[in-house]
């Protein structure tokens, strides 16, 4: 029969189950896995497309630091650190919820509508629907940068810092997950928004993975205080490292990152149903 | 109780307009303006219009896509912008030009996920949902990608997909546009074989007047956001004069009208190349086109023949300007 690969997937199953939530996500995920696997040569070409555009940001890193021998204030172990730190949070980020990045591209196909007549929240949708997961190669390129990082960079452990550096990845992703949710959310207002959006998100990674003492001041606050991009890495390497931070960021902000997270995430989300509600007071 | 019920429902949108070199002033467009109607369950209601006239715009303020700017929606009892959730798994949804479909897996990976976002155990979808891959004919091209499905096979495993969770009321918006004739009468059957056996409700957007004859039985008519008629089709032919037009073409050529005999209440409409074509109207709840053929035929003979449904935006055209009148 043709359409006994499909009917099998769910062998094993008890077929009386109740479906839960975990059962519908992993659903959503193994779809997304093949959906991705249908295009095999474009996907594999992505990956390396992706590995070689960490490779490329890490070649300009590392030649900034092998010119000028420290760079704001960091030797090059230390300047990879923060570099591993920012490109994990960020793939890990993007890989979640950069969909929404063309947000707009979903509006005008009318993709959206369809999302919203399903009983499922139209993010969650959008989090497990096609193209990021080419992504990975980005999230590869960056473990191996943040493990180098952590083996060369000289760092005195203890329990604190071993923490902080468990949580820095996480918080990170938290926080590029918002920002992207916020770009997504902005391109309900301004529907040819991805440009601008994309300023805070690439330009906040951008930011996020060199050392912050190298900014200009106001824009080291800027960074840390409003968009929080220096609490991704710079701040939390500081700590790790036990170095002094510059006037606009000071060592302690390396603890902020989770509670900026959280923060930024709830905003962020308010934002968004902000703007599903405008799509449905306002219409396509 | 009814399963939609629409009070005096409107919608404007604000949009802008040039004024001046640089200037924009907002300009207020009433999509839909103070509509009323109410649909029972198990009915089948078409939903015609005009482009522009604010088919969608209902459908969206009826699925909860869109807010109403006044008036009350109650759709299966929900208040659907709120209760969008809640509504979703009560109706079916159709969009003729948009896919819910996953796209680059088989047609037959769709089903599982959607049954699950409904919340169904496998004990119960896949019976629905092979019982309806078997009346809609799914089975060979179940493990084909969606993009490469043809119009008709991908709107087919639509509608399925639509009607997976059992919904008290199916949505179809433009559901045949683009088909070709078996498929879209494939369609036809099977969503009347699914009203008649479920008793689901049927609401559909077309432009296809055959849609609405072999599927409805109530026409709602909406012109310039207003409703200008709400009744049965045959009352809807009666009231804006639908005719039917039968193209004839004789293998011998008649110059003249007259030579070629007509029933009472046919009218001849033209002759082109040279007496071959010939076009006679006639309205469709006195005649037959067999007696009109015929008829033709005891004077002349017939080579070939074709025969013109009345069109829909002309119905409605002539319906709002009777109304207006």
């Amino acid at each position: 029969m043709a359409n006994s690969r499909a009917i099998r997937s769910g062998a094993g199953r008890d077929p009386h189950a109740p479906v839960t939530n975990l059962v519908l996500l992993k659903l959503l995920i193994s779809a997304r896995l093949r959906s991705q696997l249908a295009y095999r040569g474009s996907f594999l070409s992505d990956v390396a497309g992706q590995i070689l555009l960490g490779l490329t940001e890490f070649v300009e890193l590392y030649a900034i630091v092998h010119n000028v021998s420290s760079f704001g204030g960091m030797t090059f172990a230390q300047t990879l650190l923060v570099f591993g730190l920012a490109s994990v949070a960020f793939a890990l980020g993007d890989l979640l919820l950069g969909e929404t990045d063309s947000m707009s591209e979903t509006i005008r196909s009318g993709k959206l509508e369809v999302l919203l007549v399903r009983p499922l929240p139209v993010l969650l949708q959008l989090a497990t629907s096609d193209f990021q997961l080419r992504r990975v190669g980005r999230l590869i390129f960056a473990l191996a940068a943040l493990a180098a990082a952590l083996l060369f960079a000289d760092i005195t452990w203890d329990p604190a810092k071993l923490l902080l550096a468990l949580i820095t990845p996480l918080a990170g992703a938290a926080i590029f997950c918002a920002l992207f949710l916020g770009a997504g959310a902005m391109q309900f207002w301004i529907l040819d928004g991805r440009q601008f959006a994309n300023a805070f998100t690439y330009g906040g990674r951008y930011v996020a993975s060199m050392p912050g003492a190298a900014l200009f001041f106001p824009i080291q606050v800027f960074f840390t205080f409003v968009i929080p991009a220096t609490l991704v890495a710079y701040a939390p390497s500081l700590v790790i490292l036990g170095l002094d931070g510059p006037a606009g960021i000071p060592a302690w902000t390396g603890w902020l990152g989770l509670p900026a997270a959280v923060v930024l995430s709830g905003l962020m989300l308010l934002l968004w149903r902000a703007a599903i509600k405008k799509y449905t007071g306002a219409g396509g | 109780m009814p399963i939609i019920e629409v009070e005096e429902l409107s919608r404007e949108f604000q949009v802008m307009e040039p004024a001046g070199r640089f200037r924009r002033r907002k300009k207020t467009v009433h999509a839909v303006r103070g509509i009323d109607f109410s649909v029972e369950p198990g009915e089948a209601v078409g939903y015609i219009g005009a482009n522009g006239a604010g088919k969608s715009t209902t459908i969206k303020m009826l699925t909860g896509v869109l807010v109403p700017s006044s008036g009350r929606v109650s759709v299966c009892g929900f208040n659907p912008v709120p209760q969008r959730k809640a509504l979703a798994r009560k109706i079916g949804v159709v969009f003729g030009q948009r896919s819910q479909l996953w796209w680059d897996l088989p047609l037959q990976d769709s089903y599982p996920i959607l049954g699950a976002m409904h919340r169904m155990p496998e004990a119960d979808w896949k019976p629905r949902f092979q019982e309806l891959a078997e009346q809609m004919d799914l089975g060979e091209f179940l493990t084909t990608p969606v993009r490469q499905l043809s119009l008709g096979q991908r709107m087919r495993g639509e509608v399925a997909a639509a009607l997976l969770h059992r919904p008290d009321l199916i949505i179809l918006d433009e559901p045949t546009i683009g088909l070709d004739m078996i498929s879209k009468e494939k369609l036809r059957q099977f969503l009347d074989a699914e009203r008649r056996e479920n008793g689901t409700t049927l609401l559909l957007t077309t432009h296809d007047m055959s849609d609405i004859q072999r599927l409805c039985q109530r026409v709602l008519v909406v012109d310039d956001g207003a409703i200008a008629y709400d009744g049965p089709l045959t009352g809807l032919a009666d009231v804006a004069g639908a005719v039917r037009t039968m193209v004839v073409d004789l293998t011998a050529p008649v110059h003249s009208a007259d030579l070629l005999s007509l029933p009472d209440g046919a009218v001849h409409q033209g002759i082109e190349a040279e007496g071959i074509r010939h076009s006679v109207s006639f309205d469709p709840s006195k005649l037959s086109a067999a007696t009109v053929l015929a008829a033709i035929s005891s004077t002349a003979e017939v080579a070939d023949l074709s025969l013109h449904e009345p069109d829909i935006e002309h119905l409605v055209r002539e319906l709002y300007g009777s109304a207006r009148r």
